[in-house]
């Protein structure tokens, strides 16, 4: 049987779950602007990051590459590229690629325009123009194997592992069976569960992604303990701690788990887009919610499901969140964050498919325009991408 | 007293289970339970939160701490049966740029 969801087809062919207009600052020295633009205008969300400027070439290659992948994703139907002037990021290249991607996309220029109020009056008029070009747009039926769902656990606790995980694992093996693609990251949180990775990828652990697996992780170790210190004082974090997990390792291995049991296809890097790829992905991203959840949406994602037992309310602007509780207690007392409950699997009331199930039902319905709790509350602010180098 | 609360243990090679119960005390009654449905009652040593672990039998300190089948750090100190295992006895083997 198919699947399909109602999305917004693209002029590349891709199918967005939403259609919103996205106001990218190519530099954090533009923020305030942008924010007065999308508080003024109904339809529009912001990536408020904080990069862009005194960084070195590579980082600031990377900034330019995920703006523009964020202004390619299905899910924005037309963009508005902010800049300030001065900025190290290449403004008109994030500008010039998106609008040759067919899609509405204008630029403003806040020190040419004359300073703030200017630059958001300006703004404020190209983002008017630019929701009302796309509002009018319908939705169509598309293939469930159009979909790209990224994947990803926060605030975890020994329940995450045993609940919630294994639910976006069976979500993650169905999708992956139905010929979409599904993306997984946290580099960080393979470790001492990097040689399962490895003995699923393509070619098996001594093939060329296999090697890889195990070389992003040694890499991720290697900067922690450049440090000098016991990664255990930020890894688990206190509240992964407080919720019994005692060691990365432990982490891991339960964070794993959401990625099921298909082989995996290969590793994309932090600023990678997917383009026809299908099945299982790794994209090399730390834990954290900002940049990660950057890294995912600039992947071309429409969708993200997201694991938590301690209760982590965050979303991302232009990608719905849909969160799993695998924790009974916590989704009581978060209910008006959490989507669904898998805590019922740790309670013994349902089994891992029957909530899977439910899982994969709210998926397609969140992917044709019912929004998440994350979504309702715009409980999605925080957004940062994750660079290499100091700032300089 | 209602029902014997259960303390999972995931994989066979495992030597922690996990107890997702409130109220476990020092001296608490449970029922180890394994994926066979195996069960095996165990009187609790310490207070142990919701979704934390005891040790299945005795562990030797330097010995592996196992579950799901995989090692998930070390004792460090001897551990008896019952225990609650943490970051208290156990230490992490991974991203230690202590060490």
């Amino acid at each position: 049987m198919g699947y399909t969801f109602q999305g917004y087809r693209r002029p590349d062919g891709k199918f967005g779950s939403r259609n919103l207009v996205a106001v990218i600052p190519s530099t954090i020295c533009v923020n305030d602007v942008a924010q007065a633009i999308c508080r003024q205008v109904q339809g529009t969300i912001g990536y408020f990051h904080h990069q862009g400027c005194c960084q070195l070439p590579s980082d600031l290659h990377r900034v330019t590459t995920v703006l523009t992948n964020l202004g390619l994703s299905p899910n924005v139907g037309a963009a508005l590229i902010v800049s300030l002037g001065c900025e190290g990021t290449d403004h008109q290249y994030i500008y010039e690629t998106i609008k040759a991607s067919g899609k509405p996309c204008e630029i403003i220029h806040v020190q040419e325009l004359g300073g703030t109020s200017r630059g958001i009056q300006a703004g404020v008029d190209a983002a008017q123009r630019l929701v009302m070009a796309i509002s009018g747009q319908q939705r169509e039926t598309a293939d469930i194997s159009n979909l790209v769902m990224a994947i990803k656990c926060g605030g975890s606790d020994t329940t995450s592992g045993m609940a919630s995980n294994c639910v976006i694992g069976y979500v993650a093996d169905k999708l992956v069976d139905l010929g979409a693609t599904v993306v997984f990251g946290e580099t960080t949180e393979f470790l001492g569960g990097e040689h399962i990775l490895a003995r699923r990828a393509v070619g098996g652990e001594n093939g060329p992604v296999g090697q890889k697996i195990y070389e992003i992780v040694a890499n991720m170790e290697k900067r922690a303990k450049a440090i000098g210190e016991d990664m255990r004082g930020g890894q688990p974090t206190p509240g992964n701690i407080a919720g019994g997990l005692s060691s990365i390792e432990e982490k891991s291995l339960g964070a794993i788990v959401k990625s099921g049991h298909r082989p995996i296809q290969g590793v994309l890097e932090y600023c990678d887009r997917v383009a026809d790829q299908k099945g299982l992905w790794i994209k090399d991203a730390p834990g954290r919610e900002p940049e990660i959840l950057t890294g995912m949406a600039a992947t071309g994602a429409q969708v993200l499901m997201f694991s938590t037992g301690r209760g982590a309310p965050q979303g991302y602007p232009s990608m719905p969140v849909i969160k799993i509780c695998g924790n009974p207690i916590t989704y009581e007392r978060m209910c008006h964050d959490m989507d669904m409950n898998a805590g019922r699997i740790i309670t013994g009331e349902k089994t891992i498919e029957q909530v899977g199930e439910e899982a994969f039902e709210k998926l397609l319905r969140v992917l044709s325009g019912e929004m998440t709790k994350n979504e309702a509350l715009s409980y999605f602010g925080s957004v940062d991408i994750f660079c290499l180098g100091p700032v300089i | 007293m209602g029902e014997l609360k259960l303390a999972l243990r995931v994989d066979d090679l495992d030597n922690v289970a996990t107890i997702f119960a409130e109220g476990i005390s020092d001296g608490t009654l449970v029922e180890i339970r394994d994926k066979r449905g195996g069960a095996d009652p165990v009187r609790v040593i310490g207070d142990v939160p919701y979704g934390h672990k005891i040790a299945v039998r005795d562990i030797a300190c330097g010995e592996k701490i196992m579950k799901y089948g995989e090692c998930i750090g070390a004792a460090d100190r001897d551990i008896a049966r019952g225990e609650y295992v943490h970051i208290h006895n156990m230490k992490a083997l991974r991203g230690r740029g202590d060490l």
